[in-house]
């Protein structure tokens, strides 16, 4: 029931938002998070953005699911990506 | 650190300690702490138990049984989320009203009622409003909405649930020995980590990667080993001390703290919420209420104590007999984040029981 994901919002019209994650857009109703700005990334549950989310620590969960899709090791969690 | 050197830090924190409980409250961890096989890495003397963190499993058989009543008659359209459809009612499933005929709508935001609702306007649209503090605030976001659009055939079905409360019930339970938690990341995002502040024990806000859930496991373990009890944030990324400010006033707008009932527990103070007085319009128990056949339902199920962490799925005699995935008879089979259920996919042959 509670599945939630990252998503970047790509426009806003009103308290709706189109939202972007791996290429594929839907809309999200901005009614709970009214200070989500276009750019900023944000987490979705059920058609709503619930909140923010910080860029830095959004890399660190992409990297994370590369490296379970079989990417080499990049990602060390206390000081973040390796470059 | 990396995972290999969290993982040796959980060990040595274990290490020489007697047998400790961690306790998570989210279904949607229940099923990641398989998938990523945290179970089978963690030390022997530390074991994870799985409390009432799915509210589809906690959703009782009354509520069920209303929603099929509603669902029957003819000028009902039932909106819900997909993994209501098979949760059994004390005789039937909303799957097996569906099959009958009725009207049942599977959606992905509640949002999508007020579409269904324009589209039928010589039907009465309900929602079922099932979840925790995540997915609470959606409903009342919906219901102020179909206000503000003058919709006046949507309505909400309401069992929502709220975690603090049922943490505090489960302390203060005399049959409950756990040592530690792990706090559902996504309910924190709504309420905030200080909303569980009250707790007495070891905490962690865990996100929902395995190396987050490690990392909130050791947070916990080296509070237990220090002697302290506080809840550590370890879902900075999302979760913040206050939450989102937005989506507690919305709610608390539209609904208010009830008294609710679990499944497998009993009546718990506080624990739920109930639409208010001003909304009653929105409140489809109040505008057309339907009457329902309070039955009793005697089986072996012990889905109850799987939900309190006293007893593991396979200590039930109808676990993967004749209780499985595809025909249920406990809420925590059918839902794919119940516990039970989980203990089915990804338990047998994978790890000791």
């Amino acid at each position: 029931m509670c599945l939630a994901f990252p998503a970047k919002v790509l426009e806003v019209e009103g308290d709706l938002a189109t939202v972007e994650r791996s290429g594929v857009k839907r809309k999200a109703s901005l009614m709970l998070l009214p200070e989500a700005k276009v750019g900023d990334y944000v987490l979705i549950h059920a058609g709503f953005a619930m909140q923010v989310i910080d860029e830095q620590e959004l890399k660190i969960r992409d990297a994370l699911v590369a490296e379970m899709n079989g990417a080499p090791r990049s990602v060390n969690l206390e000081l973040g990506i390796r470059n | 650190m990396d995972t290999s050197e969290l993982i040796k830090k959980i060990n040595r924190l274990a290490e020489g300690k007697k047998k400790l409980r961690i306790m998570e409250v989210c279904g949607t961890h229940t099923v990641a702490i398989f998938r990523a096989g945290i179970r089978q890495i963690l030390p022997d003397n530390v074991e994870l138990v799985s409390g009432p963190g799915c509210p589809v499993c906690v959703t009782n058989d009354d509520y069920i049984d209303t929603a099929i009543a509603y669902a029957l008659e003819e000028n009902f359209i039932v909106a819900t989320f997909g993994d209501m459809l098979k949760v059994p009612g004390s005789r039937s499933s909303l799957a097996a009203a569906q099959a009958q005929g009725s009207n049942i709508k599977v959606i992905y935001s509640p949002l999508d009622c007020i579409k269904i609702a324009q589209d039928n306007p010589n039907k009465k649209i309900i929602f079922l409003a099932v979840g925790f503090e995540t997915t609470a605030p959606t409903a009342a976001a919906t219901v102020l909405s179909a206000q503000a659009k003058g919709l006046k055939n949507l309505f909400m079905l309401s069992a929502q649930k709220l975690v603090p409360p049922v943490l505090k019930f489960l302390l203060n339970s005399p049959d409950f020995r756990v040592d530690g938690f792990l706090l559902p990341g996504h309910v924190a995002v709504v309420i905030g980590a200080d909303a569980f502040n009250f707790l007495s024990i070891p905490s962690a806000v865990a996100g929902f990667e395995a190396e987050e859930i490690l990392l909130a496991i050791a947070s916990v373990l080296e509070q237990i080993d220090n002697g302290r009890a506080e809840v550590a944030n370890k879902y900075p990324a999302v979760v913040t001390a206050a939450g989102n400010v937005t989506a507690q006033k919305i709610l608390s707008r539209v609904y208010e703290v009830a008294d609710s009932e679990w499944r497998g527990m009993e009546l718990i103070p506080n624990s739920g919420l109930r639409i208010r007085e001003e909304f009653a319009k929105f409140d489809i128990e109040q505008v057309e209420p339907v009457k329902i056949e309070k039955v009793k339902k005697k089986n072996a199920c012990r889905c109850g104590e799987v939900l309190r962490g006293l007893v593991n799925p396979t200590q039930c005699p109808l676990f993967g007999k004749a209780c499985t995935p595809s025909r249920a008879v406990g809420a925590c089979m059918v839902s794919v984040e119940g516990v039970c259920a989980a203990w089915y996919k990804y338990g047998s042959n994978n790890f000791r029981w």
